[in-house]
């Protein structure tokens, strides 16, 4: 038998150690750094971190800056975009394999493999692909269309969309896969139920799986979101934010003002708008999803 | 003997109807979707077994004419980045040496903490958990900035273990939930058991749990190596160049501002890089799933 019990804090005192790596990660990292790096961007920090206040001068100089500016729309129309995208690709391919077709796991295979692959060597591939003296704009020239014209990689009006082909190709199996286990989680009588009232599949699907499948079309969506905001690497290499800065993203702006311009009192601004448009994400999904199993 | 089994060559005796209207449309309509995610791959591998005079000459999908191995060996040993003048393999060796350290420990750490939180939950676990997890959605380049301070206080900064704590660090609120999940899914009765026959925190967790945990453990283990691997932002950003991981090395490779572009020997590289998530990826199959899906499994 043990001795009688101690006082609460050594109770489990094994236990309380062991969690020690994960109390210090929750709170020095996710809390405390978080909090610090909000703290700084009300301050005047240059090169070296200062604690000279100045309210909301730094945000109000990132948002006069070009380059954010740019950053932020990209963001959005890349962010759109992807979603949608990622959401409709996601869908209908998981659909497609879902008729019990042959080779289903061949297929899975080839749509998921990019997903291994870093974002540096999907940027890469693509650079690659859109080359312009190359690519696929020379293999349409060479077949005879002469006057063909698709160069989104040196064209500063449409280089984010080269950009989210790169990304849908590489992240949209990902979304396929969640969507794939929510409809096999769908209970055959449905099916059988609507062919008996001889209603279209399409209709089927639109009328009744999907509305059912909302809590997996929920998480694909803040699965997408938080990897939209995370965008970095793929831009560094596929375009390093050229032509010019029109394919720049909040992320890399951070990490330029931080670690190339030896800014950081705007990096800590921008980055603080990044964590401030999650929580906006974040906050009303976790307030639907944790709120309701509590109440109901 | 053998006319009593199934008559194996009998089996379907009408064809099917491969061609209805409905088939036709699936199957064109994977054929598309198929080239799509599959030509890329296709385009790198022949991209890089040709010579530079044909991939000026042909177009980025025809097969090699003559192959040529020498943008394999040109982008392993000899490409430059800088000064530099050793190839991929030194980002390479390099990226093994962050991922063994980086996996073992992020994978025991988390390993422990969820199984903590689910079989000795104490006051507050279950907040910290909570924030743990709320954790995983803050951009990293909110943290990124402190975590060169406290790294540079503890005089990890620009080494090979501070890249490993912050590995760990961030692959903590994944595992946790992953191990945690996992631990609790198991019959307690199991752990009951364990206690009443005198084990410990410890004895339970090394000779009882870990060895029926096996599964989750490979889990764990595939994320990590091809997350870790795949990294760059830390890698970057918290290494000296003379430790770049392999993704940094590849990127400053190719991107290089001077000298001819080399299509064939940037594409070999880019290869190389990937090959090692892909293999991962190939050899595991539905463990990989698994793992990625674990990213989607709520809390």
């Amino acid at each position: 038998m043990q001795t009688q019990r101690p006082n609460a804090l050594f109770r489990n005192l094994t236990a309380k150690i062991a969690a020690l790596p994960m109390i210090a990660t929750a709170l020095f990292v996710f809390v405390g750094c978080t909090l610090w790096t909000v703290y700084y961007s009300f301050t005047k920090s240059r090169m070296l971190p200062s604690d000279k206040w100045v309210g909301l001068q730094q945000y109000e100089r990132l948002w006069n800056t070009p380059k954010w500016q740019i950053a932020v729309e990209n963001l959005l129309i890349f962010g759109f975009c992807m979603m949608i995208l990622s959401l409709v690709i996601g869908f209908v391919l998981a659909a497609l394999l879902d008729q019990k077709i042959r080779f289903e796991n061949t297929i899975r295979t080839i749509i998921l493999y990019p997903f291994a692959l870093s974002f540096i060597v999907t940027g890469l591939i693509w650079q690659w692909v859109l080359n312009p003296d190359f690519g696929i704009q020379q293999v349409v020239r060479d077949l005879g269309w002469q006057s063909f014209e698709f160069n989104p990689l040196f064209n500063p009006d449409i280089v984010i969309y080269g950009v989210l082909i790169a990304a849908v190709w590489q992240g949209s199996g990902f979304i396929m896969v969640v969507m794939l286990a929510g409809l096999r989680g769908i209970d055959e009588e449905i099916w059988k139920a609507a062919r008996v009232d001889g209603i279209p599949r399409w209709r089927t699907y639109v009328f009744i799986i999907i509305p059912m499948m909302r809590p997996v079309f929920v998480t694909a969506l803040v699965l997408i979101a938080s990897g939209i905001i995370k965008v970095y690497d793929l831009v560094k290499a596929q375009t390093n934010g050229g032509p010019g800065i029109s394919s720049e993203v909040p992320a890399k702006y951070v990490i330029d003002m931080m670690f190339g311009n030896q800014n950081l009192g705007q990096g800590f601004a921008a980055s603080t708008m990044m964590l401030l448009s999650v929580a906006v994400i974040l906050i009303p999904w976790a307030y639907l999803e944790f709120g309701r199993k509590k109440h109901g | 003997m053998a006319d009593i089994s199934y008559p194996t060559d009998a089996r379907g005796a009408k064809p099917r109807r491969v061609m209805t209207k409905g088939n036709v449309i699936l199957w064109s309509t994977l054929a598309v979707i198929l080239a799509y995610y599959a030509l890329p791959l296709y385009v790198m591998v022949v991209t890089s077994l040709k010579g530079m005079p044909e991939i000026r000459m042909g177009n980025i999908f025809s097969p090699p004419m003559e192959i040529t191995f020498d943008a394999w060996h040109k982008a392993a040993f000899t490409a430059c980045t800088g000064l530099n003048c050793e190839g991929l393999s030194r980002g390479f060796w390099n990226s093994v040496e962050i991922l063994v350290p980086s996996t073992i420990l992020s994978i025991a750490m988390a390993s422990i903490s969820g199984y903590a939180i689910a079989n000795w939950r104490f006051k507050g676990s279950e907040v910290f958990f909570t924030i743990l997890i709320f954790g995983a959605f803050i951009p990293y380049q909110v943290m990124i900035y402190p975590l060169v301070i406290l790294l540079r206080e503890i005089g990890l900064f620009g080494s090979l273990w501070g890249l490993v704590l912050v590995h760990t660090v961030f692959g903590m609120p994944i595992l946790t939930l992953l191990f945690r999940n996992y631990f609790t899914s198991l019959p307690e009765e199991l752990f009951k058991a364990a206690r009443v026959d005198g084990a410990g925190f410890w004895g339970i967790f090394f000779r009882v749990l870990v060895p029926m945990s096996l599964p989750i453990f490979m889990v764990a283990l595939i994320l990590q190596m091809t997350g870790i691997w795949n990294d760059f932002l830390f890698g970057v950003i918290y290494t000296r160049p003379d430790q770049y991981p392999m993704t940094v090395q590849l990127n400053n490779i190719v991107n290089a501002v001077q000298g001819v572009k080399e299509y064939n020997v940037n594409m070999a590289a880019t290869l190389l890089t990937g090959i090692v998530p892909l293999t991962i990826y190939f050899v595991s199959g539905k463990l990989f799933v698994r793992g990625i899906a674990a990213g989607a499994v709520k809390g």
